[in-house]
């Protein structure tokens, strides 16, 4: 028999645990509809005359689609209409345009290359799904094969086949400069090589279904007033109204959708493949129409959960302490992007995991290859890399002989640490976790890791930016030009001279105003930015190896006066690279010997109580701040989101 | 297409209907009847969204031709309530939180009252072999086993209707 | 035959929300003519309890019953805009935006009751039970339901709200990877107990100790319900799951659940959870998403188990028989690292 506890005690004084509603085991808003079959799923929904949709598939990995002839299943019993590539208004599409992040790579349906097994050619809407299914088999696919690649270094080779014409070197383009993306911070090829030891190793996380008991799918009908309605299985409501609105090239005043009752989603939902086909099965027969996957096409044409390699190079001390860590990743996006190269800058900002090591490097690539393209799954960008790095830390933790969760706790990120995206620690909770899971398998740790804490001990040194090493090696085309081969981070980068952050450490508070600020329990804190005081500390703070910036030195220089942002030129010995831009509010952390803390501002309870002055008055019309601006097009994006980040 | 009549009774009420030659159970108590509870899980009765009970014994309905319930007595789960009153499995399933997406519920429920019905008083390891052709992605199982067994206890202490 | 035991640990932390931002959530809230609240969202239920959470941090907000507050999504027509549900992002995005429309509520609702006992609405309060009432008196009083009949058929004034948020798009540092990527993070630890039979290569799982760190339980029944359904999920990923079993070739691809192996009721695992509970500052009530996080130290604590038991390392998932006993025999046979 499992059980639970709620340990309250730890971290009792940031919260405030006398709330009426919230902490209380209150039954589930949903319940009596499941445990009676009542909830309404998509498939839910009655339609008289519902016709069914199915799809004829690549049978190949990668070939050119020299015919296709479905004059034989035209004329097959209960077959309504057949649907064509040409027939898809905007034939392609990348499911983050939403967000104008990365380009459009994907069609609706594919009728000149196909480019993985599965792959959607042609649509056939029937009677009965019986028929659709034998007029899909009746449709006539001819194809040129082409060669295929199937590993992702392998696709990084010269020689290998393009699997995606918008990214024809076969890696997602970032920043418009490099075929992966970078993450650097210290010098770790120096720490590396002052290291005790060095552990290395390789990990592979594999292609995994979301396997949701309720397959995906989607049921369109006419709707009055000339709109369409669409019952859906989606986990993104607008994700799929806008994308079938942009390739469907319809308003998105037209389309209406419902859904919001899924039957387990755990990623396998987002990718929005079955509303816009759906909706043009029903806009060319003017008839409501079903498309969902059957299992197999669920488990084999569904986009899983990305395969991924990651290679992890540690230095580390004869103490435990890591000094430096290396990552070379390979995200194996299938054929089309989907959300990978998204997943990837998650993962980065993730590295190197949760723990303070003062070098860190990486080199993520996202990769196509001939396969099912990939999307999100359950713990999406990090559940492979958190494979890697609790693998590896076992390893390290073997080769220093130590206790691996005491290894864990004295590399454990605390409060007012540097984070190698140069974001400032704060919340943490990870040696307490660690600590708790001890006491509770009866795993011994010695009584100095069991004292430690998150809420002491960091900052100060650790919360300084060191010098760093970068370089502008792997640029786009640099390896299908045979002019890049290693794929790690550079062994020759050069000290970065950069001035300043042009990354604005934006924050939810900052952009919302008072009001979401300190929403958590106990309103009088601001948890975790700094230790309550300075302490003796029983563990030497992990020291960067470039050479230490003066102690006097603050991490954060101040921001200069506001108005145009002057291009810095900083000397090699400053002790930082990173400043704020003068128009944001950087995550605060002075130095720990600063002689006054920051006052938090006064935050504002929610809990009965909250100021009703705060309320728009009565007699304000609605008005919201932005108009969502559906309908508006701008060629290329989606009819209702303007991107802004759009390369 | 030629249709073939089959009644059958559905929770207690007589149901006349034309089904497809080689219709499944499924889609004709879903399209045809419009009794939603048994879920589409996969099609090739390896998920067991869909057990329906066909007098008294769990079958998948996906893989059950309509044609071969004439005359048969079937259960869904939309039929276990009386009137308001939940049947005890429904509302210990409830109380344990012994659900979460729903897809599955119908199915372990029917599944349940199947195995309740031939043994009230299972072990753990009989509830387990009674729920294992069905498939839950959401809770790990150990909530609906502990349900179930629950509610054994219940209906043979004879609380219930 | 030997059945060797072993331990394994495995600590994470897990990024709320979509991690660079620029992914808005709203919220509509109003009270019906007799003081219920509807709340409308597009955010989807996947069976994670998305409107059930939002239900309760309503009710908290707004200071009335859970009862009087029913979430409807997700409808396009009538659920303001939200990203999703994915990433994390439905508790702390969508239960951010709930609040802030609650709260515009609250207030409106405050006044309406401030005309009706002629008092500043800075004096009431509410009772969580449907009532306000004037602070420190407490005889002086009006129900939820009264005061919104009275706005709607006498003051002619609406009781609504509005609600979003965003954390605004963090750009990426082409060079460095400099970033902003999220605003909190949840934390995990466990400790998997396992047996590995050195002649099949099979693994059993037989306990799981594990502490759990979510900012702040707003259901602990829910909460109870992801980290035992997804605690499982991690077992099954890292010893049964995949689509291609042998990757990077693409063949013997399951294309059902006789194929596609995952635990069944047979296989459930002894898991004993601490919940602890650091609330972040920008999280609602302090409650980071325990969804997702759940399974992934699971991964690597079952690996570091098997190493534990027999002396192999599987570095390539999942940790099939096939792969133990390769490795067995890679090494001359099963070396047992040692009880911890």
């Amino acid at each position: 028999m499992s059980s639970i506890e709620f340990r309250k005690e730890l971290f009792a004084d940031e919260r405030d645990d006398d709330l009426n509603e919230v902490g209380k085991p209150t039954q589930r808003q949903d319940i009596l509809g499941h445990v009676t079959g009542r909830s309404p799923f998509f498939d839910d929904h009655l339609f008289d005359g519902l016709l069914h949709l199915k799809c004829v598939r690549s049978s190949h990995h990668h070939a050119n689609i020299t015919s296709i002839n479905t004059s034989a299943a035209e004329t097959m019993p209960g077959v309504v209409r057949i649907i064509k590539p040409e027939d898809v208004p905007v034939n392609l599409n990348t499911m983050l345009s939403i967000i104008g992040f990365g380009k459009d790579d994907e069609a609706l349906l594919q009728g000149r290359k196909v480019a993985y097994k599965g792959e959607t050619i042609v649509a056939v809407v029937a009677e009965t799904e019986l028929q659709a299914r034998n007029a899909v088999k009746a449709v006539q696919v001819e194809y040129e094969v082409l060669p295929h690649v199937l590993d992702v270094e392998e696709a990084l080779k010269p020689e290998a086949p393009v699997v995606n014409a918008t990214y024809p070197n076969n890696t997602f383009d970032y920043h418009d400069q490099y075929d992966h993306q970078k993450l650097r911070f210290g010098d770790t090829q120096k720490a590396l090589a002052g290291a005790d030891h060095i552990v290395e190793g390789e990990y592979q996380m594999s292609p995994i279904e979301q396997a949701p008991t309720e397959t995906c799918g989607a049921i369109a009908a006419p709707e009055t007033n000339d709109r369409y309605v669409c019952y859906t299985s989606t986990q993104a409501l607008f994700f799929s109204l806008g994308i079938s609105a942009k390739l469907l090239d319809t308003p998105s005043g037209r389309l209406h959708f419902i859904g919001g009752t899924v039957g387990g989603g755990f990623g396998g939902k987002v990718d929005s493949l079955h509303e816009p086909l759906a909706l043009l099965g029903c806009m060319l027969t003017g008839k409501p129409v079903k498309y969902n996957f059957d299992r197999a096409e669920e488990m084999q044409v569904g986009a899983p959960r990305g395969a991924e390699r990651w290679r992890i190079r540690d230095g580390v001390m004869n103490d435990g302490r890591i000094v430096a860590r290396e990552f070379t990743g390979f995200f194996d996006s299938g054929a089309y992007t989907r959300l990978s190269s998204y997943a990837i800058v998650k993962g980065t900002g993730h590295l190197p995991g949760p723990y303070t090591i003062p070098n860190v490097s990486s080199n993520v690539y996202c990769v196509y290859t001939n396969r099912t393209p990939a999307t999100a799954m359950r713990g999406f960008g990090i559940t492979g890399v958190d494979f890697a790095i609790e693998t590896h830390m076992d390893k390290v933790a073997e080769k220093v002989g130590m206790n691996p969760i005491e290894l864990r706790i004295l590399n454990a990120y605390r409060d007012g640490d540097m984070k190698a995206h140069r974001r400032l620690a704060k919340n943490c909770a990870l040696i307490e976790s660690c600590q708790v899971a001890a006491q509770k398998a009866d795993w011994a740790i010695r009584p100095e890791f069991a004292a430690m804490s998150s809420l002491r001990d960091g900052g100060g040194p650790r919360a300084e930016i060191p010098q760093t090493i970068i370089d502008t090696e792997g640029r786009i085309g640099d390896r299908k030009r045979g002019a890049a081969s290693d794929t790690a981070p550079s062994k020759n980068g050069t000290l970065s001279t950069k001035a300043a952050s042009t990354i604005a450490p934006v924050s939810a508070s900052q952009a919302m105003g008072q009001d979401v600020k300190n929403i958590a329990g106990k309103p009088n804190l601001m948890p975790g930015v700094m230790p309550d005081a300075p302490q003796p500390s029983p563990l030497p703070a992990v020291q960067p190896v470039a050479p230490p910036a003066p102690q006097s030195a603050p991490p954060h220089v101040p921001p200069p006066a506001p108005g145009p942002a002057p291009a810095i030129a900083t000397p090699a010995s400053a002790p930082s690279l990173y400043q704020p831009l003068p128009q944001s509010s950087p995550p605060p952390a002075p130095p720990a010997d600063s002689a006054t803390p920051p006052t938090p501002e006064a935050p504002t309870p929610i809990s009965p109580g909250a100021s009703p002055s705060a309320a728009t008055p009565a007699t304000e019309p609605y008005r919201p701040s932005e108009p969502f601006s559906r309908g508006t097009r701008r060629p290329g994006a989606s009819p209702f989101v303007s991107g802004t980040r759009r390369r | 297409m030629a249709k073939t009549p089959v009644q059958f009774t559905l929770n207690g009420t007589h149901r006349a209907h034309f089904v497809d030659g080689g219709a499944n159970l499924l889609d004709v108590l879903r399209r045809e009847v419009g009794d939603l509870s048994p879920k589409y899980g996969c099609g090739q009765g390896t998920c067991g969204t869909c057990t329906v009970l066909i007098n008294g014994e769990p079958h998948l309905s996906c893989l059950t031709l309509a044609e071969s319930v004439e005359g048969k007595s079937l259960e869904t789960t939309s039929g276990m309530a009386n009137g308001p009153d939940l049947h005890p499995l429904q509302r210990i399933f409830m109380e344990s939180f012994a659900a979460q997406c729903g897809y599955c519920t119908p199915g372990m429920l029917m599944a349940a009252k199947a195995l309740l019905a031939g043994n009230p008083n299972p072990t753990r390891e009989e509830v387990i072999e009674g729920i294992s052709g069905n498939i839950c992605r959401c809770t790990g199982y150990e909530p609906i086993i502990d349900a179930i067994l629950q509610a054994a206890v219940e209906l043979r202490s004879g609380r219930v209707a | 035959m030997t059945i060797h035991k072993g331990r394994g640990f495995a600590c994470i932390n897990y990024p709320i929300g979509m991690n660079l931002g620029g992914d808005p959530s709203q919220a509509l809230v109003h009270s019906t003519p007799d003081g219920k609240f509807k709340v409308a969202l597009s955010a989807i239920d996947l069976g994670q309890g998305m409107k059930s959470v939002t239900r309760q941090l309503a009710a908290e907000t707004l200071g009335v019953p859970v009862e009087d507050v029913y979430v409807d999504t997700a409808d396009s027509d009538t659920g303001p805009h939200d990203m999703g549900s994915f990433a994390s992002r439905g508790t702390h995005r969508v239960g951010n935006a709930v609040i802030q429309a609650s709260r515009e509520a609250r207030g409106l609702l405050l006044e309406a009751a401030a005309e009706e006992l002629e008092v500043n609405a800075s004096d009431l309060e509410t009772d969580g039970k449907g009532n306000i009432n004037v602070k420190g008196a407490p005889s002086r009083s009006i129900a939820v339901a009264e005061t919104a009949i009275a706005a709607q058929f006498k003051q002619g004034r609406t009781i609504s709200g509005r609600g979003i948020f965003l954390i605004p798009t963090s750009d990426v540092d082409p060079e460095t990877g400099e970033m902003t990527p999220v605003s909190c993070f949840a934390h995990a630890a466990v400790v998997v107990d396992l047996q590995v039979d050195d002649e099949t290569g099979e693994v059993e799982v037989l306990e799981i100790n594990s502490a759990y760190e979510v900012g702040r339980a707003l259901n602990p029944k829910m909460v109870e319900q992801q980290l035992i359904g997804g605690a499982w999920m991690g077992v099954s990923h890292a010893l049964y799951e995949t689509t291609e079993p042998y990757y990077p070739n693409r063949d013997h691809g399951p294309t059902d659940f006789n194929q596609y192996l995952m635990p069944g009721p047979g296989e459930v695992v002894n898991h004993n959870i601490a919940v602890l509970e650091r609330p972040a500052e920008d999280a609602p009530y302090g409650g980071k998403g325990p969804g997702e996080m759940c399974a992934n130290p699971l991964l690597p604590g079952v690996a570091n188990a098997v190493y534990n038991a027999v002396g192999v390392r599987v570095d390539a998932l999942p940790i099939t028989p096939e792969k133990i006993l390769r490795g067995i025999q890679a090494i001359g046979g099963a070396r047992p690292q040692g009880m911890r």
